[in-house]
């Protein structure tokens, strides 16, 4: 069987202005919409399309989170993943962590790629699979916005600072995936309603015996340094004569 | 006493202008000792280059001819090879030190610190989350090692000092060949560095077309800036992936920062909000852009451009 394992991450919805609580305990949440990660969308979609032209068997989408996650897996499902797996965490649980749980599994169920987002809109940690590459001790190839398979090898354009990096790696292999590896899908209805029929299991993250301890405490939360509104001037001579009174032109 | 080891970027032989801020970042730390590791084929040009940033007390290099070009899986095991007894090791928050300080942390059993924006003790720092709609202060276990990457634009570059010596040292590490370089496409110009320069001249949407875009190069070329994109501009084909600006592309602190067809979608301004001076020119005076600009234009920008270049 092979496999394309999907890691997923439930956060709040991308279009959502997030807003720190006044306490400055963390930003509020209550009937803030929640979705799937936008690059960890962009993963799924990329795995889908790798078993529609025959390059994979089935499509895994997991996720670690609370119980309402399950509707972030449902959507999953929803787009073509074959089945869901939800680890359930009260607790968010930080990147080497979640490289541990998704280590489990990959151990388990021994997939050909694991494809996750290059990072959550969240923590914006951008950690997690360069984390699960590592403790595997397979490649990683981080930022993808090109992905050629071949049976043992993996050839991946990555957008990187200087421009587009082109690298090859040997299989089985961590994809990351960058903003434009792909446009996702959108869900069909009649797509919903086979979703239910699909499998989603659910484990209880303590009965996985891995140290999921936080190593790291968020002592507080605080919103960012506002800039100031500005001027406006009426024309490019106005412009150009104040950019240079500023000694900036 | 507190050992920081800098991983150091760098491309054809040059030293990437983000480690000098690196070093800022862990001069912060009390009682900072820093060392700076230097993973190249030759490296001597670059590791004398990191030898005259103040502050630094080694520069470790380690010859490989595995280590160009750089690729995280051949370098992690040697930098955390390097890293044992250090208390933090840092890398830059360029697609470098992204792709390769997980790596390390994880074969160091570490936590990581992405894009520390500031140091508030040896353990306490801050960093922005929710595409820096929120600052979080984070702290780590006293005596456990951690791993960083610095935001660049959050520091000034520490001054050039030393020089510090250089040590050339054997790592007994095992370097996978699992994964090869293959090639890199990247645009050469004479232009500024996009993520280091003084002036930075970024097109939006509003251009409308690559040919269109190619209007904010002379004006550019006036001000000596480099070229900036928004993502839509990127997407759209507009320009190139490397000029992207914004919260998943480059955060950039430039002096002058004029933003040119750009509505301000709040990634966007994630990557901009610590310039010194933003310009935002946008026929639509209701642009979000103008909520953060210092000094707002409202027009039609293909007559603009033209205007504000021949008054320059």
């Amino acid at each position: 069987m092979r496999r394309i394992l999907v890691a997923l991450k439930r956060v709040i919805d991308y279009n959502v202005r997030v807003r720190v609580r006044p306490d400055g305990s963390g930003v509020v949440t209550d009937g803030v919409k929640m979705s799937i990660n936008p690059f960890d969308e962009i993963a799924l979609e990329e795995a889908l399309r790798i078993r529609e032209r025959g390059g994979a068997d089935e499509v895994l989408a997991i996720s670690i989170g609370p119980d309402d996650t399950q509707q972030q897996l449902r959507n999953a499902l929803a787009m073509g993943a074959d089945r869901a797996i939800l680890v359930k965490s009260a607790q968010a649980i930080e990147p080497p962590a979640v490289a541990r749980v998704l280590l489990a599994f990959v151990e388990r169920e021994t997939p050909m790629l694991v494809i996750l987002g290059k990072q959550a809109i969240d923590d914006d940690c951008s950690q997690t699979g360069q984390m699960l590459a590592a403790l595997w001790q397979r490649p990683q190839a981080t930022f993808a916005s090109k992905l050629e398979l071949t049976e043992k090898v993996a050839r991946v354009t990555r957008e990187v600072d200087a421009g587009l990096e082109t690298i090859e790696v040997d299989l089985p292999a961590v994809i990351t995936t960058d903003l434009r590896l792909n446009e996702p899908r959108y869900i069909k209805l009649p797509d919903i309603m086979k979703a239910k029929k699909k499998p989603l299991d659910v484990v209880e993250l303590a009965s996985l015996g891995l140290d999921a301890a936080s190593q790291l405490t968020v002592v507080g939360l605080e919103p960012p340094p506002q800039r100031k509104k500005g001027v406006m001037v009426k024309d490019a001579a106005e412009l150009v004569a104040t950019l240079r009174q500023k000694g900036l032109v | 006493m507190n050992r920081i080891l800098i991983v150091a970027e760098h491309l054809d032989g040059k030293l990437n202008a983000a480690v000098a801020k690196c070093v800022s970042c862990a001069s912060a730390i009390p009682d900072a000792e820093i060392d700076v590791a230097v993973l190249a084929i030759d490296g001597s040009a670059v590791a004398a280059a990191a030898a005259g940033i103040a502050g630094v007390k080694r520069v470790l290099l380690v010859k490989n001819a595995a280590n160009e070009p750089a690729l995280a899986a051949v370098l992690a095991p040697q930098v955390a090879e390097l890293a044992k007894g250090c208390s933090h090791v840092f890398g830059p928050s360029t697609t470098f030190g992204k792709d390769l300080m997980p790596r390390v942390a994880a074969l160091l059993d570490a936590p990581q610190l992405s894009d520390v924006m500031a140091v508030e003790s040896a353990t306490r720092f801050k960093r922005p989350v929710y595409a820096g709609n929120a600052i979080a202060t984070v702290e780590s276990a006293a005596g456990r090692q951690v791993v960083a990457t610095v935001r660049v634009a959050s520091f000034q570059p520490a001054a050039a000092g030393g020089p510090a010596p250089v040590e050339t040292v054997a790592v007994a590490a095992e370097l996978p060949s699992h994964t090869r370089f293959v090639s890199v496409t990247a645009a050469r110009s004479d232009r500024p560095d996009l993520q280091t320069a003084a002036r930075v001249v970024s097109g939006g949407r509003a251009l409308g077309s690559k040919e269109n875009f190619a209007l904010i190069q002379g004006l550019a070329d006036r001000l000596g800036a480099a070229i900036g994109a928004s993502r839509a501009a990127v997407d759209a084909g507009y320009a190139p992936n490397e000029l992207q600006v914004g919260q998943t592309g480059k955060i950039i602190a430039p002096e002058l920062y004029v933003a040119i067809g750009i509505s301000g979608a709040i990634q966007h301004l994630t990557g901009i909000k610590d310039a010194r001076t933003i310009v935002a020119i946008n026929k639509d005076a209701e642009a979000p852009i103008f909520e953060v600009a210092d000094y707002g234009l409202v027009g039609d920008l293909f007559s603009l451009i033209p205007e504000i270049e021949k008054q320059l």
